[in-house]
């Protein structure tokens, strides 16, 4: 039998791999629900407002994206705008070239790695390292990242110290404290010597123009204050109405993602600095993505466009902890990816990922960890509907032709159910398969019952 | 780029077209997120101080106990913020404090100490803007920070913060010291911002 390519991926998954993505998605997804339930009456109600504030936002992206620009633009800011993957690197590119600049240091962004930003610079001459120690370690490793917010979940140290000999960042050494001690050292002059840099965004208030940008490790923090230039890759789903849904939403980003009640540094961005602060961008450039997000917009599963990468789906996902993040071959995988991965790929490139609709066991976990209450499992049943629809292969799935047959002539269905109560009498001793002799010997089927309750309605019905 | 811009927009709007209802903006009291019980009745200083413990932080009330915690650890050298250096001045014999922050020599300085802008109680956060941050890789690149809150700035709660975030067009709310647990899910500190969060509320 053939199996669907997310199966296959999943299958040759080394064990240790498994198992430490096992662990430590399970232990975050403990430590968040504790936080939650500890310090909340009724998270719940907390989590489908802010659903509510979220849809309301993509709902009305007519009406703020053009009141975001105006703000952004009042604060200094220069706004640019692309629909596709390519013309957002274009554009990354133009403004580089425009200053004259070489170097870039990029902080963890998501649309970054959606466009493969970094690959198409340093194929024009341009070296843009990413500071996110997971990410850098990715990026040394000419890997993928395998969980949104946790890149290297499924890299063991003895690896990251390998990778680190290997890059002359010093003898092996697999101990996490100086693994970290060793980036620092060698990315803060990185930082220091870079021309611009690259952030994403978190969330932007329509209402000031205000971007927020979180970290725990400080890295967009030193992006802003080592550059003289500030680019930020921002999707036209990140809009949030006002500045009073920003307490909701990071207090829910901090403990569903990482079980923080706020994750280290929270920043609030309105525009370049000012003359009176020595450090910082002169210059900041937003450049809103599309990129398929407005195709999303447009379907049946537009509430996927709340979500505010948090990774708690990932890490209560039953398939995600088996299968690891990437089987999913895409930037977003879990439950979230399911959902947006085969939509991003657009209305043609839909079938190249219709596989990880199906990878679900609809067991709704996912829905009820979402920070921002997405029904993830009914967006997953749409779009196995519409790969059932548009006729896209499904390798895997068991033939249900004959059955299908057999359930719909009733003459046929009646005669199946009585010929059926021969397995009451079948001599199960005698079962050809040991294996199923070995089960059977431990266990004795339930007595067949099929037919009874047509029995029972026509008895009903001369009853009567 | 403005065709792109216009495409995007037409392309949005296009897909708003069919939904008869959109969505209403929720009406909620954001005072649901915070963790009120906990905060009734409570001094902010003596609050503040317990909740920068929890993520690790450390607060002074006291500035012989900020200074004695310095030389212990052997952070003698550092930056400080000259607003601030008359009046601490006294206290730091047997230290070196540049009043200039040189961005070529980031290493050499073990501690930065400057203003804050406030603080927030709940959350044990330090907030920093570029109104009163003389320097922002001052209060990010050495080690140890040590921010200076005066009594005054301190928020209670989130919500309260982020109503006064004001218009500088730089806050940083900072929860702790820098961390990472990308090697492994392990804790570790100060991968690019300080190792070591201090404060010092005046
Ligand atoms: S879909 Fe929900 S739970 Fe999953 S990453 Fe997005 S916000 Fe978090």
């Amino acid at each position: 039998m053939k199996f669907q390519p997310i199966d296959l991926a999943a299958a040759g998954l080394r064990p240790d791999k498994r198992a430490s993505v096992y662990q430590s998605t399970k232990a975050t997804h403990e430590k968040r629900t504790k936080l939650l339930f500890e310090q909340y009456n009724d998270p719940d109600q907390l989590r489908r407002w802010a659903g509510e504030v979220k849809q309301h936002a993509i709902e009305n992206l007519d009406a703020y994206l053009p009141a975001v620009e105006a703000k952004l633009k009042a604060n200094g800011a220069q706004v640019h705008w692309a629909s596709t993957a390519e013309s957002a690197c274009q554009q990354v590119l133009k403004i580089m070239r425009a200053r004259g600049a070489t170097k870039m240091v990029k902080a963890k962004t998501m649309v970054s790695e959606e466009i493969e930003l970094a690959d198409y610079l340093g194929r024009h001459g341009i070296e843009a390292l990413e500071t996110d120690l997971g990410e850098f370690i990715v990026q040394i490793d000419h890997d993928h990242p395998s969980h949104i917010v946790r890149p290297i979940i499924h890299k063991n140290r003895r690896e990251i110290a390998r990778s680190f000999e290997r890059e002359g960042l010093g003898a092996y050494n697999d101990d996490p404290q100086t693994i970290t001690s060793r980036a620092r050292q060698f990315l803060r002059h990185k930082y220091l010597a870079a021309d611009v840099g690259l952030t994403g965004a978190n969330f932007v208030s329509a209402e000031s123009g205000r971007m927020v940008l979180v970290t725990n490790e400080g890295n967009s923090r030193f992006c802003l204050a080592a550059t003289k230039c500030h680019i930020a890759l921002i999707g036209i789903e990140k809009i949030v109405p006002r500045d009073y849904d920003l307490a909701l939403l990071l207090n829910l980003l901090g403990r569903s993602g990482t079980a923080q009640e706020l994750t280290v540094y929270t920043e609030f961005i309105t525009g370049p600095k000012t003359a009176e602060q020595p450090d910082g961008p002169e210059e900041m450039h937003v450049i809103f993505v599309d990129n398929g997000r407005t195709d999303v917009l447009e379907s049946d599963c537009r509430e996927i466009l709340r979500c505010i990468r948090c990774g708690a789906c990932l890490n209560v996902c039953p398939v995600y902890r088996q299968a690891s993040g990437h089987a999913y071959r895409s930037v977003y995988p879990g439950p979230v990816g399911a959902v947006l991965s085969p939509l991003l790929e657009g209305k043609h490139g839909f079938a190249k990922k219709a596989d990880l609709p199906k990878a679900s066991s609809l067991c709704g976990a996912c829905h009820e960890v979402c920070p921002v209450n997405i029904p993830i499992p009914d967006l997953l049943l749409r779009l196995r509907n519409r790969a059932n629809q548009e006729g896209i292969a499904s390798p895997g799935t068991p033939p249900m032709g004959a059955w299908a047959l057999l359930a719909s002539q009733p003459l046929a269905w009646r005669t199946a159910l009585v010929a059926s109560q021969v397995m009451n009498h079948l001599p199960t001793n005698l079962l050809p398969i040991p294996a199923l002799r070995a089960w059977q010997e431990e266990r004795v089927l339930p007595e067949w019952r099929g037919g009874k309750f047509r029995q029972w309605m026509s008895q009903r019905r001369k009853a009567k | 780029m403005n065709e792109e811009r216009e495409q995007i927009m037409m392309r949005v709007r296009r897909a708003l077209s069919p939904i008869q209802e959109r969505a209403a903006l929720p009406r909620y009291d954001s005072e649901m997120v915070v963790q009120r019980a906990m905060l009734a009745g409570r001094d902010r200083v003596e609050l503040l101080a317990e909740r920068m413990q929890r993520v690790n932080g450390q607060l002074f009330t006291d500035v012989h106990a900020l200074v004695a915690h310095l030389s212990a650890q052997g952070w003698k050298h550092g930056y400080c913020d000259p607003v601030l250096w008359p009046a601490l001045a006294v206290h730091f014999q047997g230290f070196t404090v540049e009043l200039e922050f040189d961005r070529t020599r980031v290493d050499d300085y073990a501690f930065g100490i400057t203003r804050a802008a406030g603080a927030i109680a709940e959350s044990g956060t330090i907030v920093l803007n570029d109104t009163t941050t003389s320097r922002r890789l001052a209060a990010l690149t050495p080690w140890v920070h040590v921010a200076v809150v005066e009594r005054a700035t301190i928020f209670l709660d989130v919500p309260a913060a982020i109503a006064g975030l004001g218009p500088d067009r730089n806050v940083i709310w900072c929860t702790g010291p820098s961390k990472t647990a990308d090697v492994e899910g392990i804790l570790i500190e100060g991968v690019h911002g300080p190792g070591v969060q201090l404060a010092l509320v005046v």
